[in-house]
């Protein structure tokens, strides 16, 4: 079994988390993730130009490339991560320019190299999948796709056709770190792209606080917080990872109880 | 070079690419509906009505066709080829812009969006969108840079004038990339009612094509008018290239006229050389941001690297992406002309011509010294004066060191 896949089959619904790269002490901000106990990790690729996020995540991709953060520098904490912590999924995500620039072999490659398990680009939909979507299957490294309200019956199967690992739902059309969607209807869209596929589906976006974890984990096979991790990190600096430990700690429990409790319920119904 | 195709005429693809570059590089949210929107501009076309209407705007509301004048005493100056004007300046809100944005809030209406938003660079865009707003009584959204908004008060205030909400952009470089970031978020949260007007041929596909399409009534008139005053096509097209939608509008009906050269203008900023201009073909490489695959400027991890040029319509670190490929193709020479360039061709137009020609305009102008002498006074070279320049007079005293 992937990592990945090992992941959503600990009995429990997962904690998704992410953090930009570069973006303070990654590497103890990643352990602290790890410590707090999340189940997969998103690594943030930062980019100049990043479209669908919010203001938060906006911030932390300036700070990390005021830094001078490089795709190499990204590349070896992942690679530190994976010496550290072998069992833990990590997961990149960002936008196509960076991921592209010296050719979709190369990017695949040094991903698989650094121990890397799943790429989402989010600039990159079904209809371009060549331009990157090849050299990863090949590398190995999971392709995971984003669905959307927008994604109807028509679109799905091209979504889901050639991704792995998980099923990212974009609960809200919108940008990262904003509203979160009623949840009615993310239940209703789980159960729809559940019907379609066997990838574990985790919801995210707007996901701030651990009862809004834990109310997305009740429907779904893992929440994912992103912004409200990424503010600490902007607040706090080189004290973040306390922080960050904490906060997932809380987020980790409700998350993993909540699938508890909607096991409990459906054994008594 | 690879093989050279049949037709120029012919791109792009079915899924929107222009060879390797263009394409419909968007989150997924957008995706269904650039899917629909490409279904209902293919009705549009194909639709008799539609044309009638658009057809109708351009020569009852923006004052079309735009004459094909005879730029006689700059043919003396130069001593050279004779030199021509298309004067897409004389346009209503001045500038090719507002062709663009008749055709695209007919397919708003058509597709029952009901708010519009656009981004915009020295603001003749956002002018322009704001007008066919005003015109068609649909709210506006219009997301501008603050450095542009500091240095395009003008436009700021026509386009406050016309009803329209302009928003200043404060991330990244606050101009015209990051206001195309913002306008796109504001998209992706609004989808179900919002129409997004891009002001030049890029984006994701069908963008390119039909802002290319809706553009084109400028080399459609410019070849029927050179046609019927001179007999012959002209040898030469000149045009400056910011996002490049002025330029395909002119070159595109012409691409299949072997004896048509053709020139783009980059803006070259301080100089190539100096790493501050906004060349992307010139000084940048293939890559892909806001919807397409195309030429960008970018570091060697593919971070965008910020533009510069004197003219706020050309400061974009991209190109559209047909443009990219008639650059890879060979059919259309790029060349760079500096902040300096621009600025004496500038002042050459309005004494020579008496017209004052855009900043983005006067750099097709300043390709005129490099290329005018080496055509014979029966060739013709055809310039494209893309707007007026009434909204530069502060940047240009400014670079003169006049105070007003």
């Amino acid at each position: 079994m992937t990592r990945l896949a090992s992941a959503f089959a600990k009995g429990h619904p997962a904690l998704v988390t992410f953090i930009t790269a570069g973006d303070g002490d990654t590497a103890a901000n990643l352990d602290a993730l790890v410590e707090g106990g999340a189940d997969v990790i998103e690594l943030g690729m930062p980019f100049t130009d990043p479209m669908a996020d919010g203001p938060a995540i906006q911030a932390a991709n300036l700070r990390s490339l005021g830094k001078g953060t490089t795709t190499a520098d990204i590349f070896a904490i992942a690679a530190a991560f994976r010496q550290r912590h072998p069992q833990v999924p990590l997961v990149l995500m960002g936008y196509a320019n960076p991921m592209v620039r010296r050719g979709p072999e190369w990017f695949a490659a040094e991903a698989a190299k650094a121990g890397v398990d799943g790429v989402i680009c989010v600039d990159i939909p079904p209809e371009e999948d060549e331009a990157l979507g090849p050299a990863l299957r090949a590398a190995g490294v999971a392709p995971i796709r984003l669905a959307t309200p927008t994604t109807d019956a028509a679109r799905l199967p091209a979504v889901l056709e050639g991704s792995s690992g998980f099923l990212y739902y974009v609960s809200v059309a919108g940008i990262t770190g904003k509203q979160q969607a009623a949840l009615a209807s993310i239940e209703e869209n789980v159960a729809r792209l559940k019907a379609a596929t066997d990838l574990p589906v985790a919801v995210g976006f707007g996901v701030r606080t651990p009862a809004q974890a834990a109310e997305i984990a009740r429907v779904a096979d893992g929440a994912v917080v992103g912004s409200a991790l990424v503010e600490l990190i902007g607040q706090y600096g080189a004290q973040a990872p306390d922080h960050v430990r904490r906060l997932t700690a809380s987020l980790a429990e409700a998350v993993h109880r909540a699938g508890n409790m909607s096991l409990g319920s459906s054994l008594r119904a | 070079m690879t093989a050279k195709p049949n037709s120029f005429r012919t791109m792009p693809d079915e899924r929107g690419h222009f060879g390797q570059f263009g394409g419909r590089y968007v989150a997924e949210t957008l995706m269904p509906l650039i899917l629909d929107l490409e279904r209902e501009y293919r009705a549009a076309k194909a639709d008799p009505a539609f044309k009638a209407r658009f057809d109708d705007l351009l020569e009852h509301y923006v004052g079309r066709p735009s004459p094909l004048y005879f730029a006689e005493r700059l043919t003396e100056h130069f001593g050279g080829g004779q030199i021509w004007f298309k004067r897409e300046e004389l346009n209503h809100t001045g500038a090719h812009k507002i062709n663009n944005c008749i055709g695209q809030i007919l397919l708003a209406m058509r597709m029952g969006k009901t708010r519009i938003i656009a981004e915009t660079g020295a603001g003749q865009h956002g002018v322009a969108t704001a007008t066919v707003c005003a015109r068609f009584g649909l709210p506006c959204v219009i997301y501008m840079g603050e450095t542009d908004v500091e240095r395009q008060k003008p436009n700021v205030f026509r386009m406050k004038l016309l009803g329209a909400e302009v928003v200043p952009v404060t991330s990244g470089s606050k101009t015209l990339k990051d206001a195309m970031n913002e306008a796109l978020r504001d998209w992706v949260a609004n989808v179900h009612d919002t129409f997004y007007i891009i002001g030049t041929a890029a984006g994701p596909h069908p963008y390119p094509e039909l802002v290319r399409d809706f553009q084109s009534v400028i080399g459609r008139e410019a070849r029927a008018q050179m046609l019927a005053r001179t007999g012959q096509l002209p040898d030469l097209l000149i045009a400056a290239v910011g996002g490049g939608s002025n330029a395909i509008g002119l070159f595109h009906p012409f691409l299949d006229d072997p004896e048509v050269a053709m020139i783009g203008v980059e803006a070259a900023g301080h100089g190539i050389e100096t790493g501050k201009h906004a060349a992307s073909l010139t000084g940048g490489a293939p890559g892909v941001l806001h919807g397409n695959k195309t030429y960008l400027l970018q570091d060697e991890d593919g971070q965008i690297t910020e533009a510069h040029s004197i003219s706020a319509g050309l400061d974009y670190p991209g190109i559209g992406p047909e443009h990219s490929w008639l650059h890879e193709s060979g059919r259309v020479k790029y060349l760079p002309i500096t902040d300096d360039e621009a600025l004496e061709a500038f002042q050459l137009c309005c004494k020579l011509e008496g017209i004052i020609p855009a900043l983005e305009s006067a750099h097709a102008l300043a390709a005129l010294p490099k290329l005018a002498k080496d055509y014979a006074s029966d060739q013709r070279i055809l310039v494209n004066v893309s707007g007026r320049g009434d909204k530069d007079i502060f940047t240009v005293a400014q670079h003169l060191g006049v105070k007003l």
